[in-house]
């Protein structure tokens, strides 16, 4: 089932093209890998299909609907975004911060109830955040909030995942837990999930699928066996990449 | 006066005593809680709106207006009883202006607000310091008591009752959108909050409260920066608890920091906003002080 559509979508931002007619479909059950070298417009392309900003022309489409027209509290039952940076400024603790992931369920009066604190308690235990939740969250550390947030849109239950660089920040040891946290999602809950990385190992190791910016509005989109070859990925990001073996598949390096 | 006395005069509406208390005392007290209560509201929503724990309801420029207005009000010896209704009239002025200003065309933006308003104050400050100068020596007494913020002379007007009691429960009704908006407009939008509307409810709350307040004791300062903060500290961060503690709390504060300014140098009277300086000065630096050791 097709969760997340673009239809020649045109995205450019202060004159830079980021892409030119992209045409996308996010199904259930896959997981997308958005790669492209720095500044290229991930982020854009990212909140283009959150609906966070319209495109220059084409359209998104979540639940078949297009997402322009959709109320906001609609689409956050549907999709969920972790944004790159996570700041917190007022004083709230782990388990509220976790809890705020329910907003969209809850009607204006409504207050949590014992079924949304286990879920935000799930998945504070997911993150590896237990034992924290009295904690306040401006003083955690950069690794601690990226998880937090992160667990907060667990607890959000959408089934279009956005994540932009949803390992910034984190050790070895976390980064595969979030990534392995999300192909959970997809294999157990039939949900999809676009993630922006750096890492192009985590992408060949999770990814089913990949979308490529290349600058001056060109992508390329397919299977993660079609596009992840030295040669695709040295015209990516303009540097020489190797290949080598690894007991769980194709491992790529950056030459010298 | 001793317990049984008091109790016989709150008993006895006819007598003196009974007379000073019901007449003086408790409707001065009562204005005082709501004003209080207000500005601590206010203070509430302009922090989440500008994403500042430390913003207070005056910085953009709503009791400056008033201000304005109520000095030329004494500068033309217009009647005391107009003056509330002037200093409203000031106040919405300038929230009008602000607004009008700060919406442009664009989508919202907070520093534009914060700009907008930071320097329409400093406009109303500049004319306020215009009129003081010009002014002959024998008002000056009254309009500095009004700029301290006073409750002297203060009356409660029914309406702003209604007034306080509408914008809590709508406060109340927003309470969690406002927990999603304090953790930034993008992340209150992805959690499926329509932030274009909101914003603009919050800070139209927002300024209503501080204009009632300010039209009923002149610009009282540091209570909508200090309760919310110390609530904070004391129930945490969840609005819906937030919101009514600040209110009940902020109203208690100012009655006693009235209490205060009317017997510290009896008979003499000093304006209510001395008293809250006074406290809320030190107190609002220990406060920065320690939110930097946090790196805030």
């Amino acid at each position: 089932m097709t969760a997340l559509v673009c239809k020649s979508l045109d995205i450019s931002i202060a004159g830079n093209t980021i892409c030119n007619n992209l045409d996308l479909k996010l199904e259930r059950g896959q997981f997308w890998g958005l790669l492209g070298p720095n500044g290229i417009g991930k982020t854009t392309l990212l909140k283009c299909m959150a609906g966070l900003m319209p495109p220059d022309a084409g359209n998104v489409y979540l639940a078949n609907q297009s997402i322009e027209k959709l109320p906001r509290r609609a689409i956050a039952r549907l999709l969920g975004m972790l944004q790159q940076h996570t700041v917190y400024v007022f004083d709230a603790s782990v388990l509220e911060t976790a809890l705020t992931g329910r907003h969209p369920h809850l009607g204006h009066w409504q207050r949590e109830g014992a079924d949304d604190k286990r879920k935000a308690l799930e998945a504070i235990k997911a993150v590896d955040l237990e034992g924290f939740e009295a904690r306040s969250v401006t003083g955690l550390s950069g690794g601690e909030a990226r998880r937090l947030a992160f667990a907060s849109l667990l607890v959000q239950e959408p089934a279009v995942l956005l994540l932009d660089e949803p390992t910034n920040h984190l050790d070895m040891k976390h980064q595969v837990r979030i990534m392995n946290r999300v192909e959970q999602q997809i294999n157990q809950q039939q949900h999809c999930a676009l993630a922006a990385l750096h890492d192009v190992n985590l992408a060949a190791r999770y990814c089913s699928h990949i979308l490529m910016l290349f600058g001056n509005g060109l992508w390329q989109a397919g299977p993660v066996a079609e596009l992840l070859n030295p040669a695709t990925l040295e015209k990516l990001y303009q540097c020489p990449v190797e290949s080598v073996q690894t007991s769980t598949g194709e491992r790529f390096l950056a030459g010298g | 006066m001793p317990w049984g006395e008091w109790l016989g005069a709150i008993g006895n509406p006819d007598s003196q005593s009974g007379e000073l208390i019901w007449q003086l005392r408790l409707p001065r007290a009562l204005a005082a809680w709501a004003v209080g209560a207000m500005l601590a509201m206010s203070g509430c929503l302009m922090q989440v709106l500008l994403r500042n724990p430390l913003a207070d309801p005056y910085v953009l420029g709503v009791s400056g207006g008033a201000a304005c207005a109520t000095l030329l009000g004494l500068v033309f010896g217009v009647a005391v009883a107009l003056l509330p209704w002037l200093a409203l009239f000031g106040a919405l002025v300038s929230v009008l202006i602000v607004f009008g200003l700060a919406r442009g065309t664009g989508p919202w933006s907070g520093t534009r607000l914060l700009l907008t308003g930071v320097v329409t104050a400093s406009g109303w400050g500049a004319l306020i310091s215009l009129i003081l100068s010009l002014s002959p020596d024998n008002s000056l007494r009254g309009m500095l008591f009004w700029l301290m913020g006073d409750l002297s002379y203060a009356v409660l007007p029914p309406w702003t009752l209604l007034v306080l009691t509408g914008c809590f429960v709508l406060t109340l009704g927003l309470a969690r959108s406002l927990n999603v908006l304090a953790m930034g407009e993008t992340t209150a939008r992805l959690l499926g909050e329509p932030t274009g509307h909101l914003l603009w409810v919050v800070y139209l709350l927002a300024s209503v409260l501080t204009a009632t307040a300010v039209s009923i004791a002149g610009s009282v300062g540091f209570v909508g920066l200090i309760v919310p903060h110390l609530m904070r500290l004391l129930v945490g961060s969840d609005h819906r608890i937030l919101i009514p503690a600040a209110t009940l709390f902020g109203g208690l504060f100012l009655v006693l920091s009235d209490t205060l300014a009317r017997t510290v140098l009896s008979p003499q009277q000093l304006p209510v906003g001395v008293i809250t300086a006074l406290l809320g000065v030190p107190l609002f630096l220990l406060l920065l002080n320690r939110a930097r050791l946090k790196g805030v």
